[in-house]
């Protein structure tokens, strides 16, 4: 006797169990971000300036400190991202496993771009002195975006699991195969629309 | 709720002929696959409790050793104190650093890695199955993570006590500043509360998934019985409250590895310095964030155990649970308020009078529900010719204790009560009655209840009633005088228990009897250990229902279950959980399975 | 849910994504140019949080395919919104109550 609904759908919920699983990890997620956003507002609302003085100066805006293109750029990107695994995911209803591959290889590729570019931020601030240490703008800023980086690198994993090894599943059960990529698009997704939150939050307010 | 036809639901829960395939496919498992990294949620349920029990056992020693030096103060520790380092006891006496360590990992201990596993990962893992008439946990591979997760998480809890300077020392709470200054043990802490919320969080998305995708054929929702509804709503507080904590654990690691000041407000003086660190931050916002998840944890101790006891109370009572779907109902609200009253325990941190208005008015709410379900289980004694057997000594020791529990809370919830009692002995009382005489009298129903149903065999019923009556009378022994120390000004955490302060002169000779009582309790374990470990090969044996309960865990499948499949066909459900005594009925108990 | 689509309309739903995508992009460079009008703090927060609701609620709607999911999940997802909603309204509640805030009082 085999665990009942692991690919298809329970008739009275409508969804199978790795869909409910995966959705129910996402709202602990949102619980998790949402309350390191609540720390940043209440730290926030409790500054007399914001960013305020770092490394000697005097900051009145987030975007004096942070660079806005790169972030634009990262905006893009991970974007992207979202439109060529969901891509990934209807090459596989179509049946086009070549396809597939194509769209999941440049995901995994754009998640790589937007980490190297978040490298090259890191970098930029360590370089004029601007440690997590200096204030809780930058401390704030660095435990958000690297809590979100480490989700990145999280998603890159399963994703290379999903183009590499995970690949076997599609000759024996594809429409489990395609499930499971539903899923990990949803893990990917949801990075997606916490970095479309980030963004203005951090670089622009 | 609309459901499929019982009869395409059949179909694809099982496979006929493959599932007795199946059960000997499982068989030939090799010993690590079957003992060590299991994925059978009966295994692993079985794991949880071993860890869980030792871990009781090791928070509960950690207790004993303090209860001396509060009993003794300065004395040294007769018989072992020479086991301990110089650091800890020099000549056998407590330092109190040390003092402070036991006592925050005491709580620690206690609360994430002895009653939470045993209430939710080994009784929810072994029994919620059974019970919907599931095959096995939704994702079984991640329910052994979760197990692996929370046992790394035990590892480095205990290796912090051989780090430099020993473990934490800030409480179990740990609020900053004094946790962001603290010794390495306290980042240790929090790497183990990180491993501790993982692994609940894992096992909390099984559990719901589990609860709403693998429910048997016309187990609807309100055929559930009502441990399963209670694992339901703690799996729901579970999965929503521990993030903040784990956000919180990420800033006080920052905060004490990065040198961030999330926690840490500007111009903060330690030793008569000011430290060097670039301020701005609220120690305040910990203590939301903490309590945040912790409100909502306390119901996580206790909801499990309410569940417990309604399976033993409607078994013994031989009648239904006088109203179930009330106390569903109120199980639930009871789950969505605990979200809302966080801030009664931060009444003394200078909030305005219209927040603190707020939280106590959703505080006295709170306790509407809880009420309610406790009315419910005494109701269901009424007229009942009731079965003394053991587990249900222990579930109707629980009701009263629980009881006390509650009630002492409300000066609690009541700011201009709690002002003066907050941080008082009278706190520790209280919580500890609802943990301790409450939640773990009910996890001992819910061991002799269930000891049965895992070995096949029934604990010692002689040497079960002495373990009762110990347990109870000591754990009274213990906690009532608390309340007296506490309504006198004693303060908690005091290194002395108070010997020095003039106003406690007239309560703190309680220490001492509370002490004896403490260690008591401990002798009062050695029956119930022998019984527990001597039953899995003497015990008497028993038929597969020797409860005569009702649930499916007893009715349909063999006791002790089938390895990994559960039941050999695909129960289906045709009744609600209780039907007991039904009229004009053959037997006192109708089993949910029965057409 | 997956399992009735035909390929005929899975490309429907590609042309789909392909509007949501260019929906993104322009709503980005639209938040982008008015954090460079400088607008003081609280209109530039309503504006910045409005557009990013609207792009999460784009990507969730489509991409994650809100839009046609099943009640369960909804329950689910209001439940987490609805208690993240009490935290960050209650920690901000707090915050000024005890001190009074810069930001909003």
């Amino acid at each position: 006797m085999d665990i009942p609904y692991t690919v298809e759908a329970r008739p009275d919920t409508g969804v199978n169990n790795a869909k409910l699983g995966i959705w129910l990890f996402l709202a602990s997620e949102i619980m998790l971000f949402g309350g390191l956003f609540s720390a940043y507002i209440f730290l926030r609302i409790g500054a007399p300036e914001w960013p305020g003085m770092m490394a000697g100066h005097m900051y009145g805006r987030a975007s004096e400190v942070l660079s806005v293109p790169l972030a634009t750029l990262n905006t893009f990107i991970l974007i992207g991202s979202s439109v060529t695994i969901v891509m990934a995911w209807a090459s596989l209803m179509m049946n086009r496993f070549d396809k597939y591959r194509l769209f999941m290889g440049a995901t995994i590729l754009l998640a790589f771009g937007f980490l190297i570019i978040k490298g090259i931020e890191y970098t930029s601030k360590f370089s004029h002195g601007l440690f997590p240490s200096e204030s809780n703008f930058l401390g704030i800023y660095f435990v958000l975006t690297g809590l979100h980086a480490v989700h990145v690198i999280g998603g890159i994993i399963i994703n290379s699991y999903f183009l590499g090894p995970g690949t076997k599943l599609w000759k024996t059960n594809p429409k489990y195969f395609t499930n499971r990529i539903e899923v990990a698009g949803l893990y990917w997704h949801f990075v997606d629309i916490v970095w479309i939150f980030l963004f203005p939050t951090i670089y622009l307010l | 709720m609309t459901y499929g036809t019982e009869r395409e639901m059949t179909d694809s829960v099982s496979g006929g002929d493959e599932s007795v395939h199946d059960v000997h496919r499982y068989h030939e498992e090799p010993f690590w696959r079957k003992y060590i990294f299991a994925t059978d949620h009966k295994m692993i349920g079985i794991q949880y409790a071993l860890t869980a029990l030792f871990f009781l056992l090791t928070g509960f020693t950690f207790m004993m050793l303090m209860r001396w030096q509060l009993a003794y103060p300065g004395q040294p520790i007769p018989l072992i104190g020479w086991l301990f380092s110089d650091d800890t006891m020099p000549g056998g006496v407590m330092v109190p650093e040390f003092y402070n360590q036991l006592g925050a990992m005491h709580g620690t201990i206690m609360v994430f890695l002895g009653v939470v596993p045993l209430a939710v990962g080994a009784f929810g893992n072994y029994i919620v199955p059974l019970q919907i008439g599931a095959p096995d946990m939704a994702f079984p591979k991640l329910n052994m993570a979760s197990y692996w997760v929370y046992f790394c998480g035990g590892v480095v809890m205990l290796a912090s006590f051989f780090v430099p300077a020993g473990a934490a020392k800030a409480g179990w709470t740990s609020y900053p500043p004094l946790a962001n200054i603290e010794t390495m043990g306290q980042t240790m802490w929090l790497i183990g509360m990180m491993f501790l919320i993982t692994s609940s969080l894992l096992g909390a998305v099984n559990f719901l998934t589990t609860i709403i995708q693998l429910r048997a054929p016309g187990m609807s929702y309100f055929r559930m019985p009502f441990f399963v509804w209670a694992q339901f709503v703690t799996a729901f507080l579970l999965l929503l409250a521990f993030p903040p904590l784990e956000a919180a654990a990420f800033l006080q690691l920052a905060d004490r590895l990065i040198g961030t000041s999330f926690f840490m407000p500007s111009g903060l003086v330690v030793s008569g310095q000011v430290l060097d660190i670039a301020g701005g931050g609220s120690p305040l916002l910990w203590q939301h964030l903490f309590w945040f998840l912790a409100h909502p944890e306390v119901y996580v101790l206790i909801l499990p155990a309410m569940g417990i006891v309604a399976e033993i109370i409607a078994n013994n009572t031989r009648k239904p649970l006088w109203g179930y779907k009330l106390m569903v109902y109120s199980l639930l609200f009871l789950g969505a308020m605990s979200f809302i009253v966080w801030a009664h325990h931060m009444f003394i941190t200078g909030m305005g009078t219209t927040m603190g208005a707020f939280f106590q008015v959703t505080t006295m709410i709170i306790s509407i529900p809880s009420v309610i379900i406790l009315s419910g289980l005494f109701l269901s004694l009424w007229g009942a010719s009731m079965r003394f057997t053991t587990p249900m000594l222990f579930a109707l020791a629980f009701l009263p204790m629980f009881g006390i529990g509650g009630l002492t809370g409300l000066p609690l919830g009541l700011a201009p009560t709690d002002i003066p009692l907050h941080d008082t002995m009278y706190v520790i009382g209280h919580f500890h009655y609802i943990v301790a005489p409450g939640t773990i009298l009910a996890l001992f129903a819910g061991i002799y209840y269930w000891y049965p149903k895992v070995t096949g065999r029934k604990l010692n019923d002689f040497w079960g009633r002495i373990h009762f009556w110990g347990t109870f009378i000591c754990m009274n022994g213990i906690f009532m005088p608390m309340f007296i120390q506490g309504l006198a000004g004693v303060s908690r955490r005091l290194y002395d228990g108070g010997a020095t302060y003039d106003f406690a002169a007239n309560v703190v000779q309680y220490n001492e009897l509370m002490s004896i009582f403490a260690w008591v309790l401990a002798l009062a374990q050695i029956p119930f250990f022998i019984n527990f470990f001597l039953s899995i090969k003497k015990g008497k044996e028993v038929d597969d229902n020797p409860w005569k309960a009702t649930t499916l865990e007893w009715t349909a499948t063999p006791t002790p279950p089938l390895p990994h499949v559960n039941f050999e066909t695909v129960p289906t459900v045709y009744r609600g959980p209780y039907e007991y005594s039904v009229p004009d009925s053959d037997s006192d108990f109708t089993p949910q399975n029965q057409p | 849910m997956a399992e009735l689509h035909s390929p005929e309309e899975i490309r429907k739903h590609v042309r789909v994504y392909m509007m949501v995508f260019g929906s993104l992009a322009v709503l980005t460079i639209v938040t982008v140019s008015v954090g460079y009008l400088k607008l003081p703090i609280v209109p530039a927060m309503i504006v910045a949080l409005f557009i990013a609701c609207v792009k999460g609620g784009l990507v969730g709607s489509y991409f994650m395919h809100l839009i046609t999911e099943k009640k369960l999940i909804f329950w689910l997802l209001i439940a987490s919104a609805v208690f993240l909603f009490i935290m960050l309204t209650l920690f901000i509640w707090a915050h000024n109550s005890q001190e009074g805030g810069y930001l909003v009082s």
